[in-house]
């Protein structure tokens, strides 16, 4: 199992080199010249050769790889443009509110989820199965942004019941943090409990013809003692691992998510530069947000070999 | 799977008199029979329906602005005059726009697009990917290359991926296409490479190697039919997904060029004056997500009927 793990973690390596080189070539191998396409519409010829020699762009390629994993190393991401501070800082600024809507996204559709799927499973071929079933593909089909306004157009526009847009900082009020991020995680959370729902409904399905729940049943335990205890404990493992699956969807949905509500976060950080041409900025965030989504799929791997004592490498 | 209705039915034919041999529904009937492809097919004829018939269904330009009709409410006569100078009246079923423009013709227009990235996607990356995961399957040394490449840009949230190369290329449809192509690749490659490995094993093509066959046949005659059925489904799935991503693209506005009529544009322009007009974003939410509902269905159905090995993962 040991020499699994590290295997495993050695694995990282190659993908987040890989990640490198491609998110750098990115900017360089693109039709057109980077520096004149940094340096936009309204630039002179001396301006563009200025900015080809501040960026080190008149360089050979390697050399700037070589000069571009070198301040990686260091942690320095480089200076937006737009900013001109490090966009090391600006990522600061941003994490909170997106790491508050990807974990109250999380929350929110693994507790109505996982509930969900496991009673589907019970009942297999009952209506109620049936919704779940339908909901589940159903959910994976309407775009985020879509929930997203029909959610702020009932809730907030004709019942008033929720802000339209907007975020508050957890150091102004827990509570209005909390309030101002519901819309926002059930509009994003859509899609995960169709997922997981969907996931669970199947592990489940699939433990309940187990020897050991025929066992469970003759000893004459409870319904519910037999679901929690016995079946949905065997079945979560897999439902852990769809979560490795589920961070490449909550990347994307969250980017959307923040571009609907106005929320300050990654996306929001992302998508601004995309459309400012600040490029150090878009290149460290889409370097950032690769490394995260390897690192957690690391992580998950981990404890689903640590947790599965069947699991034998 | 793998045998085509062809082989199925000579098997038939040839059943044994006396045994009670059930016939096996060719892959048509069985097709036909399943609820996931028959109503994902019918909704999906409506919506391709809506490209040759644009103009029955609207006698008006999507992207004519009309400063007199500007946001009005679904049901809303609008006058318009033609090159004569007559006037005539069209009643906005979806309401217009704040450029005026209808947006009825608007979305019946837009789902060209959304098709057309959908088809072209699916069809690119399918064939890239084919091409790269039979090499990298069947040829060692490139597989540990390629492999480690497609990793790597399989990391790489395919949201972020599309939006940084269209805006480092410049948005046009071409590039809109390009670029939700280039994320799905891996995804292609791997699963053809997953079968490759596993067809490479098989007592059929360790014959085939020790007669001489020449390794491009081997790889056109056992290895390329063994691909069809999950590449049709893989590649329905990856049309869905492509026409979610082209309109997240547009409604974010770093995607096909606004004053071209799409699903995304249509959403993207509606946005700023979305709590007095919703209909400028609820009409073509509602036709892009009937679409790739259907598709995801048909994906499904497919799934079941061709590619049973696949159904039994999720």
């Amino acid at each position: 199992m040991w020499s699994y793990l590290l295997k495993r973690v050695l694995a990282v390596i190659p993908v987040l080199l890989v990640v490198t080189i491609i998110v750098f070539l990115m900017l360089r191998l693109t039709p057109g010249d980077p520096a004149a396409n940094i340096a936009g519409d309204a630039a002179t010829t001396q301006d563009i050769e200025k900015l080809r020699i501040e960026l080190g762009l008149n360089e050979p390629l390697p050399v700037q790889f070589a000069i571009y994993v070198k301040n990686l190393a260091k942690g320095d991401f480089g200076e937006s443009f737009y900013y001109k501070r490090p966009v090391i800082s600006m990522v600061a600024d941003s994490v909170e509110p997106t790491l508050s809507l990807a974990l109250f996204t999380i929350f929110f559709a693994c507790l109505i989820a996982v509930p969900l799927g496991t009673l589907a499973a019970f009942k297999q071929g009952s209506w109620l199965d049936r919704i779940v079933m339908a909901f589940s593909v159903i959910g994976f089909s309407v775009p985020v942004f879509v929930i997203g306004y029909i959610l702020i157009y009932v809730l907030s526009v004709k019942l008033g019941w929720f802000p339209v847009q907007g975020y508050q900082h957890i150091g102004d009020g827990i509570l209005g943090w909390a309030y101002r991020l519901i819309l926002p995680s059930m509009t994003l959370s859509v899609i995960f409990i169709a997922l997981i729902a969907r996931m669970t409904r199947t592990s489940v399905l699939e433990v309940l013809n187990e020897d050991y729940i025929r066992t469970a049943r003759a000893k004459g335990l409870s319904q519910s003692r037999i679901l929690i205890k016995h079946a949905l404990r065997n079945a979560a493992v897999p439902i852990v691992t769809i979560i490795g699956i589920a961070i490449a969807i909550l990347i994307s949905g969250v980017v959307v998510t923040e571009s609907v509500f106005v929320i300050p976060g990654l996306g929001l950080l992302t998508l601004d530069a995309i459309q400012g041409r600040d490029y150090p900025t878009v290149q460290a965030l889409i370097f950032l947000f690769s490394v995260v989504y390897v690192l957690i799929n690391l992580i998950i791997d981990v404890i689903y070999t640590l947790l599965d004592p069947r699991i034998r490498y | 799977m793998t045998q085509s209705s062809a082989s199925l039915n000579s098997i038939e034919e040839e059943s044994v008199e006396g045994l009670n041999v059930v016939e096996r529904p060719s892959i048509w009937s069985r097709l036909i029979k399943h609820p996931s492809v028959l109503i994902g097919g019918i909704l999906i004829l409506f919506i391709v329906a809506m490209v040759p018939g644009a103009s029955y269904l609207t006698p008006l330009d999507p992207t004519e602005i009309n400063p007199r009709n500007r946001n009005k409410p679904p049901g809303y006569e609008a006058v318009y005059k033609t090159d004569e100078g007559e006037r005539y009246t069209v009643v906005a079923k979806m309401g217009t726009d704040k450029l005026g423009r209808d947006v009825f013709s608007r979305v019946v227009y837009g789902a060209r697009v959304s098709l057309m990235v959908g088809l072209s996607v699916a069809v690119i990356s399918v064939s890239i990917g084919l091409f790269i995961g039979m090499f990298a399957g069947y040829f060692r040394l490139v597989d540990a290359i390629v492999m480690r490449f497609m990793d790597g840009l399989m990391a790489i949230p395919s949201i972020l991926l599309a939006i940084a190369l269209v805006s480092l290329s410049g948005a046009s449809l071409f590039t809109v296409i390009i670029a939700i192509v280039i994320p799905e690749i891996p995804r292609v490659v791997r699963l053809v490479r997953s079968i490759v490995l596993s067809i490479r094993e098989e007592p059929y093509v360790e014959a085939a190697i020790s007669v001489g066959t020449p390794t491009a046949k081997i790889l056109y005659r056992h290895v390329l039919p063994n691909t069809i059925a999950p590449l049709i489904v893989q590649g329905t799935f990856i049309c869905g997904s492509a026409i979610l991503l082209e309109a997240i693209l547009s409604f974010l506005g770093v995607g096909v060029p606004p004053e071209i009529p799409t699903w995304g544009n249509i959403m993207a322009q509606g946005r700023d004056l979305f709590q007095i007009f919703p209909h400028n974003i609820f009409y073509p939410g509602i036709f892009l997500t009937v679409t790739v509902l259907a598709v995801n269905m048909l994906g499904d159905g497919l799934r079941d009927t061709i590619d049973p090995r696949m159904s039994r993962e999720i």
